[in-house]
């Protein structure tokens, strides 16, 4: 596709191109849903036992590091508490107690909104979580066999030396919300690199192991490796702080794509073409 | 008018996403409710327990120390069975509770406490992992499994040991529980069908006079009150027809995750 726009010296022609291979494409949306899934299965199963502690168990003398509770008034009515350290907050109709979709008050850690299943169910969420569970892990290793084999992680992933010579100029650009353009657009900007690495490399893989070092045989492969981490509650923890790390990248992502040409962002993550303006002195 | 101030496509994309994820979570919910998708999901079990077999068939549960042990150990399930004859037997500081064991195996017998306590036994601190999240450290003394199970000589079709208990699951007094393991896990060093707790003889509240201790899975596969041993073929047949109470009530027979 070509168009041309009029200046004065600069012609600006619209080409575009492929910018996500179809294998990327496939691998990132199973991955959007698989964790989509894990997230609110993985709620549904905090809300079977709403503490999170730190060490080997669960009852070491110390308190929990978090902790949500339903109380009732004298008046009947129901407020949720969430306790975090010292830290005690009223999240009546969030966290410790809320309404059920039918309306009814009831004792649960996160609301039904954000929970599969919607209601009180630890079966059918781990049956939920552990299949979705075998198809990130799965996915995620296809990803990053992909990656390698393909140089896709080598050429469009790993920063470069401008890239970390360019870190402070991508920083304000961020901060004013600038977008490159042109040739620059094709590429990934270092903090977007960065902020990739992070998650395939550290979050993603952090917490498939801690997921895995709450399983009582999976943690005896190397009997005592779950302690390194501080212990299987501490693992336990680990995951959860992990799991909302990831909601926080999500949202930051999202957010990249909606204010830098959603449309265009979208539609090449779903049938890979991408359109930039390119610059073209005559 | 601050409402107004919303441009009519953004409100409208708002309306657009807020049905989607509506949609996506009554469809969940749905799915749920029907029995092939849980069946579907439920395939994934294969898989985990393939992989325990794999990478982790004859490994070791970590074993603590006495520094690690919790000031008390939770009492989970059934605290106080709703159970005549079982009442009866505790009154009796279970002078007269008799393990029976049966099923596929050439010498069925049945065991007294005193018998149980000279069989080679057992000790060991370890991690007990609830299905709801929570873990306590405790140290359980009891016969090994494996002992009881040379002692009436399993026969060759014999695949899967059953824990029958007896606490009532129902308020009338039905539905006991119930569990089963693979001889895998039966013939694990660390199975022991645990008669002291913490130095103390177990506790009703823990499951007296008899419960089992399969480290490496949840607790729900720690039958507590287990009254008699079975080794059967299949469980197909037996009760739910998944192996244990929580089991037929969709828990995973394989709790190792």
């Amino acid at each position: 596709m070509e168009q041309t726009m009029t200046g004065i010296g600069v012609r600006a022609r619209r080409v575009s191109y492929t910018r996500h291979a179809l294998a990327v494409r496939i691998m990132h949306w199973i991955n959007v849903v698989s964790l989509t899934i894990l997230f609110m299965s993985g709620l549904n199963i905090f809300n079977a036992h709403p503490a999170l502690y730190w060490g080997k168990s669960s009852y070491t003398g110390r308190p929990a590091v978090l902790e949500m509770n339903a109380m009732q008034l004298p008046d009947g009515t129901v407020k949720g508490i969430t306790r975090i350290g010292d830290h005690v907050f009223d999240t009546t109709g969030v966290l410790g107690a809320s309404r059920d979709r039918a309306g009814e008050w009831s004792a649960r850690g996160f609301p039904w909104w954000i929970t599969i299943p919607d209601n009180r169910w630890l079966s059918m969420a781990r049956t939920w979580h552990f299949f979705f569970a075998w198809l990130f892990v799965l996915n995620g290793l296809a990803y990053l066999v992909y990656i390698v084999a393909s140089r896709h992680l080598a050429r469009d992933l790993w920063p470069t030396r401008e890239d970390w010579r360019s870190i402070g100029r991508s920083v304000i650009d961020h901060l004013k919300f600038k977008h490159p353009t042109g040739e620059a657009a094709k590429r990934y900007n270092v903090l977007q690199k960065i902020a990739y690495l992070v998650v395939i490399f550290g979050m993603l893989p952090l917490i498939a192991l801690m997921g895995v070092g709450m399983s009582p045989r999976l943690d005896t492969i190397f009997a005592g490796w779950v302690d390194l981490f501080g212990g299987r509650q501490s693992v336990r923890t680990i995951h959860f702080i992990i799991a909302w790390l990831l909601v926080a990248f999500v949202a930051i992502h999202v957010f990249e794509v909606l204010i830098s040409g959603a449309w265009n962002h979208i539609r090449s993550m779903i049938t890979g073409r991408y359109v930039v303006d390119e610059e073209v002195r005559s | 008018m601050i409402r107004d101030a919303v441009p009519p496509r953004r409100r409208f994309m708002r309306h657009v996403l807020g049905s989607a994820g509506a949609l996506i979570l009554a469809g969940c919910d749905r799915l749920s409710s029907t029995e092939w998708f849980p069946k579907l999901l439920g395939q994934a079990e294969y898989l985990s327990q393939g992989a325990a077999k794999v990478f982790a068939r004859k490994t070791m549960a970590k074993e603590y120390t006495a520094a690690d042990l919790s000031p008390q150990f939770r009492s989970n399930g059934t605290a106080e069975p709703n159970n005549a004859e079982y009442r009866a037997l505790a009154m009796n500081g279970f002078a007269d509770y008799r393990l029976v064991i049966d099923g596929l195996v050439e010498q069925p017998a049945r065991l007294a406490l005193t018998d149980l306590k000279a069989l080679p036994s057992r000790t060991q601190i370890t991690r007990h992992d609830c299905v709801e999240g929570w873990s306590a450290i405790g140290k359980w003394q009891g016969a090994r499994l494996s002992a009881v199970l040379n002692m009436v000589r399993p026969k060759p079709n014999a695949r899967y040991v059953v824990f029958h208990c007896a606490d009532p699951m129902e308020d009338d007094g039905t539905e006991p529980y119930y569990e089963s393991i693979d001889l895998d896990d039966a013939y694990h060093e660390q199975t022991i069908l645990a008669y002291m707790l913490n130095d103390r003889a177990l506790p009703v509240q823990n499951g007296a006079p008899i419960r089992l201790r399969v480290e490496r899975q949840l607790g729900y596969k720690h039958a507590k009150y287990v009254m008699r041993v079975e080794l059967v073929e299949s469980f197909a047949a037996m009760r739910g027809g998944k192996g244990g109470y929580w089991e037929d009530q969709g828990y995973q027979w394989y709790a190792g995750i």
